[in-house]
């Protein structure tokens, strides 16, 4: 294991965090601010309360995994789509560095720069909202879990993609949709039936459900199927990521 | 081979664009040496390179570094191996220093600053040090190239391109930094389209075009065996013919009768001027002056790739 290099890659994207943190820490962490201004301090209080949690704190860990999704997603891919594109990438792949090493490297970084901005957003969430954490080791294996698991699919995005829209497409277009029509404003038990059934495919329900479950003890789907669903998720991606190495896809010819 | 640092074999590459880049490859590098890669646009010297380093997968064959098999034992062989890439790629917010340090971890060496700060002080980037990349000249870009693949003290060091758009005294400085480097037992592996360069530097010479290796020399042998060399007599009087008594020398007379042109023949080079100058002098033919010409390795490589071509 050359331990030597995954310190310094996860160090590198690390330093880039703080170099940018206004963007890369600050930015998330006000805009999800202030959807707990909006929603929990001004309109939460006139919102009937949901599964017997009133809506502002209902919405804290939806809101959580809403960033932590879409940051996860869009850091992992850029951190490794940069050096595709201004072509350092060439050191990566002359050192004397395996497949894992690189994805432990990058996706270290990625998902502790999530679970940074995640716990920040909680601790600043407590300032307007109030909640208490029924299960704290439970939400924080989840936040890990997460965390680690979208970092993985933003790497694939960022080996997959060979433009900056093609990067952004991902976390704007199909991330962000599917964490709003999964269930962190809502409970998916408010839907109509067939769209219950529906939204069970987006897998994003099962995060959120189970991230919730961890704050409040209640849950939309069972807490066992979404730590499975986020285990299945992950292997997936692994096995995406494995693929790509193997065939040296887009990187090596 | 004992003394070869790298061996290359049969190795080929077909890109799948189907551009056959590189055909049965066969290459020893000696330890310790200089050796130019001389080829054209296009002539498959970045893939060799790219391969040998781990950047491009090897098509079939077989290279070895220091013995060590690049597929096999990739991480012990690449260790061996420092790349200066010909486009100027670095991370351009970070530091020089970040960026170097950066370069010694992942190659698997543990951080250690005195020898970034020697590699540094050689390169002449140790005021530069904290400078964000993004804010040094093209030169200075191409020096932190060099510290960032001299930063885990490779023995093979593969520069493609070197002084590719590079000033002049900025070139004459790339160059002294090689041979520094080499003096230190530093193998060097530089591809050039620049012949005057590899003419300057190299220790041995080889030629590639459209993917295969032409030759491989030392370049004294090259220059000495490919190279012609002439010999101009500008006579004090005009001839109107050659003198018959000087017809085993293969001398040529100029149309005006001024000039008399020997080429010197490897094969019987002994003796050959001294008796043709006796003879003339007991020819009575006088000359009022005397030149020698030695074509220079690019009339020696337009010739060879325009042969095979």
């Amino acid at each position: 294991m050359n331990t030597y290099a995954i310190r310094a890659i996860y160090l590198f994207e690390m330093a880039r965090t703080w170099r940018t943190w206004m963007q890369s820490i600050a930015s998330p962490v006000l805009s999800t601010s202030l959807y707990f201004i909006v929603f929990g301090s001004a309109i939460g209080s006139r919102m009937v309360a949901i599964d017997g949690v009133g809506y502002a704190a209902f919405i804290v860990p939806g809101l959580i995994m809403l960033t932590v999704l879409t940051e996860s997603t869009s850091n992992a891919s850029f951190g490794i789509y940069m050096p595709k594109f201004s072509g350092t990438i060439y050191e990566i792949l002359s050192a004397p560095i395996s497949a894992i090493e690189i994805v432990l490297g990058y996706v270290g970084a990625a998902a502790s720069k999530s679970i940074i901005i995640g716990i920040i957003i909680l601790i600043t969430a407590r300032f307007f909202v109030d909640f208490t954490i029924m299960h704290p080791f439970w939400m924080i294996a989840f936040l890990v879990l997460t965390s680690i698991t979208f970092s993985l699919f933003g790497f694939m995005i960022g080996i997959w993609a060979d433009s900056f829209e093609k990067l952004q497409v991902f976390p704007m277009m199909i991330v962000a949709p599917l964490t709003f029509l999964g269930g962190s404003f809502y409970s998916i038990n408010m839907l109509p039936p067939v769209w219950q059934t529906i939204t069970l495919f987006n897998p994003v329900v099962y995060l959120v459900s189970g991230f919730r479950w961890s704050f409040y003890g209640v849950a939309d789907v069972n807490v066992g199927l979404s730590l499975t669903m986020i285990a299945v998720f992950m292997l997936i991606c692994l096995g995406i990521i494995t693929w790509m190495f193997r065939t040296g896809y887009k990187v090596k010819v | 081979m004992e003394n070869s640092i790298i061996s290359v074999r049969n190795l080929s590459k077909i890109y799948p664009s189907g551009l056959h880049a590189l055909k049965n490859i066969n290459l020893e590098i000696k330890r310790g040496e200089i050796f130019a890669l001389l080829g054209p646009n296009g002539a498959g010297k970045t893939t060799l390179i790219s391969t040998l380093c781990g950047i491009v997968n090897p098509g079939s064959g077989e290279a070895l570094v220091d013995g060590l098999d690049i597929v096999r034992d990739y991480r012990e062989a690449r260790k061996r191996i420092g790349l200066v890439p010909q486009e100027l790629s670095v991370a351009m917010f970070e530091s020089v220093w970040a960026t170097v340090a950066f370069s010694r971890g992942i190659f698997g060496k543990a951080p250690d600053a005195t020898v970034i700060e020697q590699v540094l002080r050689d390169l002449s980037l140790w005021d530069k040090r904290s400078s964000k990349i993004m804010t040094l000249s093209g030169g200075m870009k191409r020096r932190v190239l060099i510290a960032k693949a001299l930063a885990h003290e490779p023995q093979v060091l593969f520069l493609d391109e070197p002084t590719a758009g590079v000033d002049v005294e900025l070139r004459r400085d790339m160059w002294q930094m090689i041979r520094r480097l080499r003096e230190r037992g530093t193998t060097i592996i530089l591809t050039t389209h620049y012949i005057d360069e590899a003419e300057e530097m190299a220790d041995r010479i080889g030629v590639i075009n459209k993917g295969e290796i032409m030759l491989v020399e030392d370049k004294d042998v090259l220059m000495q065996k490919l190279g012609k060399k002439q010999l101009t007599l500008q006579l004090q009087q005009p001839a109107s013919a050659l003198p018959p008594e000087l017809s085993s020398y293969g001398l040529a007379l100029s149309e005006n009768g001024e000039q008399l042109v020997y080429t010197y023949d490897k094969d019987k080079e002994h003796g050959q001027i001294a008796s043709l100058l006796r003879k003339l002098h007991e020819l009575g033919i006088e000359f009022r002056d005397l030149h020698t010409t030695q074509s220079s390795l690019e009339d020696i490589f337009v010739n060879l790739v325009g042969e095979k071509a």
